[in-house]
């Protein structure tokens, strides 16, 4: 099929707004399925423990070796605990956490809801009269909205942890001061902004992954496609918006 | 005729590619109803356009001299409660067991709410098609044939007024499409469902069915009952069945 690329494109958009109003009316509209959250939250959310707590402890580790070398230059080793606590709280720890998700989550929302597409299991729901939007996608969006924050928290106290050993335990920053100054730099309101950013960035990562599965052309290969798709414009759209929360947070929230 | 389904004119193209232009035909009630023709003349795409999977760009689909195309949403999702689909793959959840297929159905469908009686449900069903005891098994171990018996089982739960196959026993070997076909009469004579099937199995479509219709060039060509197109005028038809006979001959001699 011949189009001009601007009417494919524009085409796409609205698909992906109308998809996207489906999701929010599917989330607001009963019947709502307790049980399939709670599913979606364990899958998203207790089994990216470990791969969350890896990540954010080497986040924290590697991060604190830098800054402790580069501090030391100006005899403010001290300040290594709020350098780290805050850029955790801020931007690193939500944006680690969404990034491995949508690597470890997200590839496979688009995966599943792509072979059911392609073998007609959508299909075969809307024959059912059941909205695989509101059955498939509410819950997870759902889910992620609540599980991201709470990943993000278990991140900034885990990459802190990481920080203290570095830079407490191996290189030898005075202990009073590290928390001294964390305690004085970082704010409440930084880890809330960080919370705020990750709660958004589990609904673009649903919605996104979600549409390219639910929209997956036929076949292995445009499951492949799709997924691939989902993992880029995803992972490239939660760094956009960070930029932009960050800017609208810094204006409201200081 | 006491029709249930009429497909009146119906229109659906893909980019420029115009897979059914002008189909009209309609299904009558406790009959079953076989749509034959060649690969990619849109045969799924007509009994998808019935069920709701696709949206023709025009035309008319009456259900019960009710017209759905232009009904508002509400009165096509209650027209089409009524209405089961058996899916060339099944579309079995792969993700659920047997059990949990058959009662998705019931629990979002329907709101069934009580487990004994889903589960004395699901047993039954699965005696009917003569597969008891699978209910913990998973989709993607049962064979081909299971499966789509399985699906069977799936869309009975919803005790629908018709019920459309899509091909059937495509991919399944002879003795197994021997039986689903019986399923289908199985189906049609002991709940009294309007059976609406498409299919290439020529020959099995003559023996099972009750009206035929050929699909062809978007529109229905030929139809009839299988004795009148047995010696039909419309030279395609008549090399298409010609053709799917005398392949069956050659293929029992070899096996002899």
């Amino acid at each position: 099929m011949n189009q001009l690329p601007l009417v494919a494109l524009i085409e796409e958009l609205g698909r992906f707004f109308a998809f996207t109003a489906r999701v929010f009316v599917g989330i607001f509209r009963r019947p709502y399925r307790a049980r399939l959250f709670a599913e979606q939250a364990e899958r998203i959310g207790v089994r990216s423990v470990p791969i969350i707590a890896l990540s954010s402890l080497a986040i924290g580790m590697i991060f604190s070796l830098q800054v402790t070398w580069l501090m030391a230059m100006f005899r403010a080793e001290t300040m290594v605990g709020a350098t780290v606590g805050m850029t955790l709280a801020r931007e690193l720890a939500p944006v680690i956490t969404s990034l491995m998700l949508i690597a470890k989550n997200g590839s496979a929302m688009t995966a599943e809801l792509g072979t059911m597409r392609v073998t007609e299991q959508i299909d075969a729901m809307e024959t059912m009269s059941v909205d695989p939007v509101q059955y498939l996608v509410a819950p997870r969006l759902v889910a992620s909205v609540v599980v991201f924050p709470v990943l993000t928290a278990m991140a900034n106290v885990i990459g802190l942890a990481g920080s203290y050993l570095v830079s407490v335990r191996m290189m030898g920053v005075d202990p009073g001061g590290f928390f001294d100054q964390l305690y004085w730099f970082v704010d409440p309101v930084d880890v809330l902004s960080g919370l705020i950013k990750a709660s958004v960035m589990g609904l673009m990562m649903t919605i996104i992954c979600g549409y390219f599965g639910f929209y997956s052309e036929k076949g292995a290969k445009g499951v492949g496609e799709s997924a691939t798709r989902a993992v880029v414009t995803s992972s490239v759209g939660i760094l956009v918006a960070d930029y932009v929360m960050a800017d609208i947070m810094l204006k409201i929230l200081y | 005729m006491n029709s249930i389904v009429r497909v009146k004119n119906v229109y659906k193209s893909f980019g420029g590619n115009h897979v059914l232009s002008g189909a009209s035909i309609s299904f009558e009630q406790g009959k079953i109803t076989a749509i034959i023709g060649q690969s990619g003349t849109g045969k799924s795409v007509l009994i998808k356009s019935i069920i709701g999977i696709l949206v023709p760009e025009s035309g008319e689909i009456y259900f019960r001299d009710r017209e759905l195309l232009s009904a508002p949403e509400a009165v096509q999702d209650e027209a089409r409660r009524h209405f089961g689909y058996l899916f060339q793959d099944s579309a079995l959840f792969d993700s659920m067991t047997v059990e949990e297929n058959i009662a998705f159905p019931l629990i979002e469908t329907l709101h069934m709410r009580d487990r004994n009686e889903i589960r004395a449900i699901v047993r039954e069903k699965l005696e009917w098609i003569g597969l008891p005891g699978i209910e913990n098994t998973f989709p993607a171990e049962l064979s081909g044939g299971m499966r789509k018996r399985v699906g069977v089982a799936r869309t009975l739960a919803l005790q629908p007024e018709i019920l459309l196959f899509d091909e059937p026993t495509t991919g399944l070997d002879p003795v197994l499409a021997e039986s689903i076909n019986d399923l289908i009469v199985k189906v049609n004579r002991e709940f009294d469902i309007t059976c609406i099937l498409i299919t290439h199995d020529i020959q099995a479509t003559f023996r099972i069915s009750d009206y035929i219709g050929f699909l062809y060039n978007g529109r229905i060509e030929a139809e009839g009952t299988p004795e009148s197109l047995g010696d039909t005028e419309h030279p395609i038809l008549r090399r298409f069945i010609s053709n799917s006979f005398v392949e069956r001959e050659v293929e029992g001699c070899r096996d002899t």
